[in-house]
């Protein structure tokens, strides 16, 4: 775990349960994410990722089971506001009205929180960590993906978040840039003791950063512990997920070749 | 339907807490109420002056035949004022502002945007609905007093140059004069008023409750704009037949 854990909060998951029209998705999670730690819950499309970290940041209320933040429930928005949860969206969910720096500053101008210029410089501040400097004026159209997914963590940071949620952050990026980004989430978990919970399906990433990892399937968590653990898993299901690649057997032949003209 | 009605008069219950924010929010009313003046105001000039005009062609003949020309200032007055001017701006405004007001927010919801302001503990009411619901509010009733004007217009320059109805300008202003007071243009404002607010918040309510990427957009921009103008003629008549007692 990270030295730098005292910023961070406890999130604290008990029986938690949710089903859609009779289908149950998270079937009685119950984990704990201590102080400064960099979590990762990953597992296949439809696994109930994206289900889990909308009950974790309190957009779904649960059917059953307790969410807690320092022993608070995260249902009230004042529980998070107070222990200042971010998260960072698949999409980056940049509002495409407002600049680079609009959304950045989104939060400090809308709570009114800080005068204008001192908003500027915080955004300035901000978006020169993740290497955005001179972004300001642009709109988010105008940005690659991975500038996209950089500019929204850029914008919760500019909470000083306690605890920050990341939704697939390497998703639809190529591998420099989602490497870039993993830097990035590490370096934030270790400069700032950041609690930080990170869903993806990326299993380099996550076992690049992870100091704790759980693998979600059909609503379940499978294995949960440090990588070494989870590689070692004897779960078929598990296994399966975790050492799936490309290697095909037989291997593919190379097709039929037009004769070359005499 | 009743489901989505009792959610539309939820949202509405919700925005009307806001208002007290509203001094809060003035520089994105300010942004609504250009955006819409921008997109309407001259569809809505062309659609009065012929609205006016057709109305005098209609009528003025069959009046000038039973040699009560000198009515029709106030039947173009009247027609204009109470019923024409708030319905057909307010068909319009739905059409052009409610169809926008659903495709932006039903974009933001499915893009995440609209989960995003929450997690920043920004309500998307006080955000998004409120300061689009108090624009209409505004933009409508003034867009029907251009409307009721220039209608007038209309009626005026058909009436005067049609040689079925040969009035002469004078009278046609006189007739008008004669027939329509402040309250005839108030109780038109007021019926605009209550229709601003339902085409608000029913495109409000129809963008923020989008599912199922550009398709489900497609859908909630067409809901928006036909339960739009489904309660423009409801509350039309409800709001006629209240006024009328009023009176």
């Amino acid at each position: 775990m990270s030295p730098a854990s005292s910023h961070g909060v406890r999130l604290e998951v008990r029986g938690l349960a949710k089903s859609y029209n009779g289908q149950p998705v998270l079937r009685g999670l119950t984990f704990t994410v201590e102080r400064g730690e960099l979590f990762v819950i990953m597992g296949p499309s439809g696994s109930g990722k994206t289900v889990l970290l909308k009950h974790l940041i309190g957009l779904e209320p649960p059917d059953a089971g307790e969410i807690l933040l320092e022993g608070e429930p995260v249902g009230p928005p004042e529980t998070r506001s107070r222990h200042r949860v971010a998260m960072v969206f698949q999409s980056g969910g940049l509002l495409h009205s407002l600049t680079v720096a609009e959304n950045v500053g989104l939060y400090l101008a809308e709570h009114r929180l800080k005068p204008p210029a001192e908003i500027r410089r915080i955004v300035a501040d901000k978006l020169a960590l993740l290497g955005l400097a001179g972004t300001e004026e642009r709109w988010p159209a105008e940005l690659s993906g991975g500038m996209k997914k950089r500019v929204a963590i850029a914008r919760a940071l500019v909470v000083e978040p306690q605890l920050i949620f990341y939704d697939e952050p390497t998703s639809e990026l190529d591998p420099l840039i989602a490497v870039t980004i993993g830097r990035e989430i590490l370096r934030l978990n270790r400069t700032l003791g950041v609690t930080s919970v990170v869903v993806t399906h990326d299993r380099d990433l996550a076992f690049g950063i992870a100091h704790r990892l759980a693998v979600l399937h059909a609503g379940r968590f499978l294995a949960l512990g440090i990588p070494a653990e989870v590689q070692a898993h004897s779960d078929p299901t598990v296994r399966q997920f975790l050492h799936a690649d490309f290697r095909f057997e037989p291997k593919p032949q190379p097709g039929p070749v037009a004769p070359s003209p005499p | 339907m009743f489901h989505d009605l009792g959610e539309v008069l939820l949202l509405l219950g919700r925005t009307f807490r806001a208002l007290p924010h509203t001094v809060r929010q003035g520089r994105k009313v300010l942004e609504q109420l250009h955006e819409i003046g921008n997109a309407s105001l001259l569809m809505a000039c062309l659609l009065s002056l012929f609205i006016g005009g057709v109305l005098a062609l209609q009528t003025g003949p069959v009046l000038a035949e039973r040699g009560l020309h000198n009515f029709i200032g106030q039947i173009v007055g009247l027609s204009m004022c109470r019923e024409l001017a708030p319905v057909m701006m307010a068909v319009l405004i739905a059409g052009r502002i409610g169809s926008a007001m659903a495709a932006e927010l039903g974009s933001m919801q499915v893009y995440q945007e609209i989960d995003a302001l929450r997690t920043l503990s920004i309500h998307p009411v006080h955000y998004l609905v409120l300061p689009r619901l108090v624009a209409i509010s505004v933009a409508l009733p003034t867009l029907v007093v251009f409307s009721i004007l220039v209608g007038w217009v209309g009626g005026a320059l058909v009436s005067v140059t049609n040689y079925q109805i040969s009035i002469s300008l004078h009278g046609y202003v006189k007739s008008l004069g004669n027939g329509v007071d402040v309250m005839d243009v108030i109780n038109g404002l007021l019926k605009s008023l209550g229709f601003a607010v339902a085409i608000g918040a029913i495109a409000c309510h129809q963008g923020l409750s989008t599912t199922g990427g550009p398709r489900g957009i497609g859908r909630s921009v067409t809901k928006a704009v036909v339960n739009s103008i489904v309660m423009i003629l409801l509350l039309d008549y409800v709001f006629t037949r209240l006024l009328m007692h009023l009176d």
